[in-house]
């Protein structure tokens, strides 16, 4: 591998990140409780036409017959649905024409969040739908966008404005009863993104959403839906900050992604959300169904920093059902103090000659627990389907513990299919001799965790790599001394 | 600059140094020989303020200010540098990576900003032809699946880059074949000055060619048994150990 001076330079650079703080801002919720009213009023009060309403009304009566699962390696107090209030958004929420008009101290959450939209246009060329307690109120770069061809808008607006679209696609990889907290998100998403890129078209920039949780005791369910038509190319980044609070907050996100025949979708998430205190009280429960669709000769990279919540639950897979399609799993899931995760893949090989890539690195510290559940599965009809995973872990101290649950399915003989896994700890040597060089320990072990991470955040579009970086360490702030 | 006096350190409550005294003044060299398990790294990760390692009794002292509540990290930002015997792995941190963090949390402690990328890459461009490193070497993971000789090299790489006031070389020779010992040796000599000492651990003499020590000591069994000029490495690496064994029992 070369090692140019442009390299170099790239790598010398450093950026800082800011986090920790949350707005203020007044907001219109709903009373707790769900009920088949509670549905009826979150789909009127959006506008929906009627098909959607009957929609959400069917993944209800599913849910109602559904229990929360079990299976996962971690231990919480089950939410109480009937306490959630399931609706809530900004209440100065008229669409802006332009960002004058946005509430200033959203504005400054952003500039926080170092998202500036103003510094984002001219610096990375990322558009942002920024999702805010469930409703986009600011979208930018539509216009370039919709030159191309190319839909970027909020799902409620997708519902209004693309019916067609919405309704071939929403729920065809994530039926309504696919699983407990699916069957809950489509009866009650608030809101989310859609994006469509139409045949043969790429993606001019990464498209970008920042999700935030900002109403103390409101589940947010997010419904995020990619479409990319055939041969043509999208990147897709979603991140997340989120405010301290004491109570606990449910999430629960439905996440379809489909690729047509030789498309391409990149999917990043840098998820942190408040992952409870040093004590394990308070801190977010993240229960997300995310699952791509390839067709034939298709691909889906999806790509996760997941440094947040007090309980994750969260395995976003593939469908390889087109010949020669690709799947690709990158993760890292650090989890410290009383934090737990559970978190992986599944790759289905339904075509010949499908191929899959698994790569998980878990980060361990404090008394957390941190399980890699990942599952291949190879149908009969599959020939030629290969698959690597390797799962490394990493754990500091010896109050945490890191779990490896690796599934294999294979039906078709000719299946090939490697596994790899390791296991370690940061070693004192190694922080001494950090330490000898003027590095403190800290940030020597943020230094050792970023070079674990590194095949991952590789993986990353470079504005998300620094950003996750910085979240690396932050999250294992604390983890020693 | 270093004075060391009287002192005794133990692990695990089992003594390594014996009481060691030691001054290196600005400008010199000083070769430590010892046979093996001796106590010559115990000796230098105690300067480098390893916390493993219990000083029980005796000081450290770098220009006056004693090192007994100073930080491993204080002292490398205080220009204490050692050498490792045996430099650890940091998988996926590369080279440049790793020294750019150094020298740039030194600053820090000294007040200073980040160096600027076009002097970092001005600096390291001129400490890499110095020693005569290929650059693809620095994008490498540190010490990951480095050769014995390679390690070495990339410490005294590190060393350049960093210019500290004190190095210590723990058997810094070892591993390293005849051309490459040239080129470390005198990469060390171009880096020394009237205002920096260095200490240099080793078995051979040859090294001792290279960089003319100004004062050689031999520690034995966790005290120091004899010191002498250059000419006592000649005598070891004629005589051996044993003499001077006998020498400290009587002492
Ligand atoms: N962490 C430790 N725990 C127990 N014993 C130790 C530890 N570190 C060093 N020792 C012991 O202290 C003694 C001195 O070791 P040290 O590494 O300082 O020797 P050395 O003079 O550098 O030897 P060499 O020439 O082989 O490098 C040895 O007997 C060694 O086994
Ligand atoms: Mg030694």
């Amino acid at each position: 591998m070369a090692y140019t001076e442009e390299e170099l330079k790239k790598e010398l650079e450093t950026k800082e990140y800011e986090y920790g703080f949350y707005t203020d801002i007044e907001s219109d919720t709903m009373p707790v409780g769900l009920n088949e009213d509670v549905v009826i009023a979150i789909s009127k009060k959006k506008g929906e036409p009627e098909w959607m309403t009957l929609w959400r009304l069917e993944a209800f009566k599913y849910w109602k017959e559904m229990e929360e699962p079990e299976w996962a390696n971690v231990k919480y107090e089950k939410p109480d649905f009937q306490a959630i209030s399931y609706y809530s958004a900004p209440n100065k929420k008229p669409k802006y024409d332009s960002l004058d008009e946005v509430d200033p101290e959203l504005l400054d959450t952003f500039k926080k969040l170092g998202i500036s939209i103003d510094e984002q246009k001219k610096l990375a060329g990322v558009a942002v739908d920024i999702v805010m307690d469930s409703v986009s109120v600011a979208t930018t770069f539509k216009k370039t966008l919709a030159e191309k061809g190319i839909i970027f808008c909020s799902i409620s607006e997708a519902i209004k404005e693309h019916p067609e679209l919405v309704k071939k696609y929403i729920g065809s990889v994530v039926p309504k009863k696919d699983n407990f907290y699916a069957a809950l998100n489509s009866a009650v998403f608030s809101d989310g993104s859609f994006c469509y890129i139409p045949k043969g078209v790429r993606c001019p920039m990464e498209l970008s959403t920042y999700f935030r949780i900002n109403q103390a005791g409101t589940g947010q369910f997010e419904r995020t839906l990619v479409i990319a038509d055939e041969g043509s190319y999208v990147s897709y980044l979603e991140g997340c900050t989120a405010p301290s609070r004491d109570e606990n907050q449910l999430h629960a996100a439905v996440v379809e992604l489909i690729a047509l025949d030789g498309a391409e979708i990149k999917y990043s998430t840098v998820q942190n959300w408040f992952p409870g205190d040093k004590e394990g009280r308070g801190g977010v429960y993240n229960f997300v169904t995310k699952r791509g669709l390839c067709e034939k000769n298709a691909k889906i990279s999806w790509t996760q920093v997941e440094t947040g919540s007090a309980v994750t639950w969260k395995y976003p897979s593939c469908v390889l059902k087109g010949d020669n399609s690709i799947g690709e799993f990158y993760s890292i899931a650090v989890t410290n103090n009383h934090q737990q995760a559970d978190t992986g893949t599944k790759m289905i090989h339904l075509g010949k000659n499908t191929r899959s890539t698994i790569i998980s690195k878990g980060i361990s510290a404090g008394k957390s627990q941190n399980s890699y559940r990942g599952l291949v599965q190879v149908n009969s009809r599959a020939e030629n389907a290969r698959n690597f995973s390797q799962c490394d872990s990493l754990l500091m101290g010896n109050e945490c513990g890191a779990h490896t649950f690796p599934y294999i399915e294979a039906k078709n003989k000719t299946a090939q299919i490697e596994h790899e896994a390791t296991t370690s700890k940061i070693g004192e040597d190694q922080i001494f001799y950090c330490n000898q060089r003027g590095i403190d320990t800290e940030k020597a072990i943020a230094l050792i965790v970023n070079g674990f991470s590194k095949e991952v955040l590789n993986k990353l579009p470079m504005e998300f790599a620094v950003e996750a970086q910085k979240l690396l360490e932050i999250s294992l702030e604390g983890s020693v001394g | 600059m270093l004075k060391i006096e009287n002192l005794h350190a133990s692990v695990e409550d089992k003594e390594i140094l014996k009481g060691i005294n030691l001054e290196v003044n600005a400008g010199e060299v000083h070769a430590i020989m010892g046979p093996n398990g001796s106590g010559k790294s115990t000796l230098s990760a105690v300067i480098a303020g390893k916390e493993e390692f219990e000083v029980t009794e005796g000081s450290i002292k770098l220009d006056g200010e004693d090192l007994e509540d100073v930080s491993a990290e204080e002292r490398a930002h205080k220009g204490i540098f050692l050498s490792f015997q045996y430099p650890v792995e940091i998988p996926g941190v590369s080279v440049t990576n790793f020294i750019k963090t150094a020298i740039n949390e030194s600053r820090k402690a000294r007040g200073l900003e980040d160096m600027p990328a076009n002097k970092m890459l001005k600096l390291i461009r001129e400490k890499s032809e110095l020693l005569d490193i290929d650059r693809k070497f620095l994008s490498r993971s540190l010490n990951e699946g480095f050769s014995g000789g390679e390690k070495k090299r990339n410490e005294i790489f590190q060393m350049a880059m960093l210019e500290p006031k004190l190095a210590i070389l723990d058997e810094t020779d070892s591993g390293l074949d005849i051309d490459a010992l040239r080129i470390v040796a005198n990469g060390v000599n171009k880096l020394k000055s009237k205002d920096n000492a260095v200490i240099v651990i080793t078995h051979y003499q040859r090294l001792l060619e290279y960089i003319v020590p100004d004062f050689v000591h031999v520690l034995h069994n966790g005290k120091i048994v004899k010191s002498g000029g250059k000419e006592l490495a000649i005598e070891l690496e004629e005589k051996g150990y044993d003499w001077l064994k006998n020498e400290a029992v009587v002492e």
